[in-house]
């Protein structure tokens, strides 16, 4: 019944016996513990699920497990290098690009997958980018402003 | 809540069909997944067995060579709108899939699952059969082709027989002096349409219309070519008054449901707008073309 998952998340390889119904989301929070990425609308629809899987921006609960078998995925965890936030992460808490924070780390990893493909967007580019992720406190704009910093090169070192 | 299944993930489309003649009915096939969880997560579709094709990297291709193109079924919204060829050749169907969902969800969401999906309101189809495009089926005992008009044949029911897969979609070359244009009207953007029109325009001498092929979405059970308007349309000299009348004739043709996003009646009216102004645009492009 169970099958074997294997997968790297940040980087560190991890071997689990799952069922199939499992979905990525919850393989990342209850089986690995990594509770960043949220299970908002658990039906494809808000985008705090959003992580990397192989470098590409998906929703995890809208993914089966065994479907990420052999792949890379970064979760928000992933981001900062040991205590060093992303330019991302930073230019987040400059702009205050957050209000109850329940849609941050979605946000942080579909505006890292942009930026991973088209480190120059427009502003239209970016709210794009960030179209499949909703922020109920509405705060889009600060986050396009923190995206914006980082595009214009104002967080190139990590701080 | 997700009721429990068998999962098998053939790595090769031989294996996927012994799969598929193995478990006939009682199986479901997967690839990115992104329609079918969401029935499943609702208890509507309750399969003990999954067959998930999204790792058979034989049917992921865009292939272009002198009688079109040739997008294998498992090949990533994304990957289409991101395609060179496609943009060049087939803009039309670069823009729609920017449209379609978000970027998470084109990401790992394929063309051939939006198609079987066979959702009425899908944004592929009605581009599909505005550009011609023949679907190709896939079985153990062989291949069969049929326009992609012909795919889909009630709500959520497609041509698709058990133990059959759909492999390709090929598009022909587009014929010269030939625009194609698409819509969806929708409340939020990246949403499913409310109602979507696809019109594909060939100029003949003095700009008349040579050929017409118009394709609505999210207009009927199934994506449908209203054909009486095409018919008011063909051969004739374009003029805003036959634009009306076509726009009219293809709204009496519809057989749109009233839904939470729109009624009946505001169905019709959209594609009594939409018809003749994505007509307008595909004959911009075919003059550009």
């Amino acid at each position: 019944m169970k099958k074997e998952l294997k997968l790297k998340v940040n980087g560190q390889p991890y071997e689990l016996y799952i069922k199939p119904k499992t979905l990525l989301v919850q393989v990342l929070r209850d089986h690995i513990g990594l509770t960043g990425t949220k299970r908002g609308c658990n039906d494809s629809s808000c985008g705090a699920c959003t992580i990397m899987l192989n470098g590409m921006a998906v929703k995890s609960c809208s993914i089966l497990a065994l479907q990420a078998n052999g792949c890379e995925v970064v979760t928000v965890e992933g981001l900062a290098k040991g205590n060093k936030l992303s330019p991302l992460q930073n230019a987040f808490l400059d702009h205050g690009s957050y209000q109850c924070g329940f849609c941050t780390p979605g946000m942080l990893m579909s505006s890292t997958a942009l930026l991973a493909e088209n480190p120059k967007p427009t502003k239209e580019e970016i709210k794009e980018g960030i179209d499949g992720n909703i922020c109920r406190c509405t705060g889009y704009n600060s986050i396009i402003r923190a995206v914006t910093a980082v595009v214009k090169g104002e967080y190139k070192e990590a701080k | 809540m997700i009721h429990d299944f068998e999962y098998f993930a053939p790595k090769t489309l031989k294996e996927a069909l012994a799969l598929l003649d193995k478990y006939q009915d009682d199986c479901k096939v997967i690839c990115g997944g992104q329609s079918l969880l969401v029935l499943m997560r609702q208890g509507l579709v309750a399969p003990p067995y999954m067959i998930d094709i999204k790792g058979i990297a034989e049917l992921s291709y865009i292939k272009d060579d002198k009688d079109g193109l040739k997008i294998g079924a498992t090949t990533t919204h994304r990957a289409i709108e991101k395609s060179p060829v496609v943009k060049k050749k087939y803009p039309v169907l670069a823009k729609m899939e920017t449209r379609l969902a978000s970027i998470q969800t084109r990401n790992w969401g394929t063309i051939g699952g939006n198609v079987c999906h066979g959702d009425p309101a899908g944004d592929p189809l009605p581009v599909l059969i505005a550009l011609g495009a023949t679907l190709t089926m896939t079985g153990s005992k062989g291949k069969r082709s049929m326009p992609a008009e012909n795919f889909c044949l009630d709500y959520f029911e497609t041509a698709l027989e058990p133990g059959e897969l759909l492999t390709e979609i090929a598009l022909p070359v587009v014929p010269p002096n030939t625009g194609t244009a698409y819509t969806k009207f929708n409340v939020i953007e990246s949403d499913l349409a409310t109602v979507g029109v696809a019109v594909s325009v060939t100029l003949g001498a003095g700009d008349s219309c040579q050929d017409i092929r118009i394709a609505l979405g999210a207009s009927a059970p199934t994506p449908i070519r209203p054909k009486k308007a095409e018919a008011i349309l063909k051969g004739k000299k374009i003029t805003d008054a036959l634009l009306a009348q076509a726009g009219e004739t293809a709204s009496t043709e519809a057989d749109p449901i009233s839904d939470i996003y729109a009624s009946e009646e505001y169905r019709r009216e959209l594609i009594k707008v939409l018809v003749p102004r994505l007509t307008r645009e595909a004959m911009a492009n075919a003059k550009k073309a």
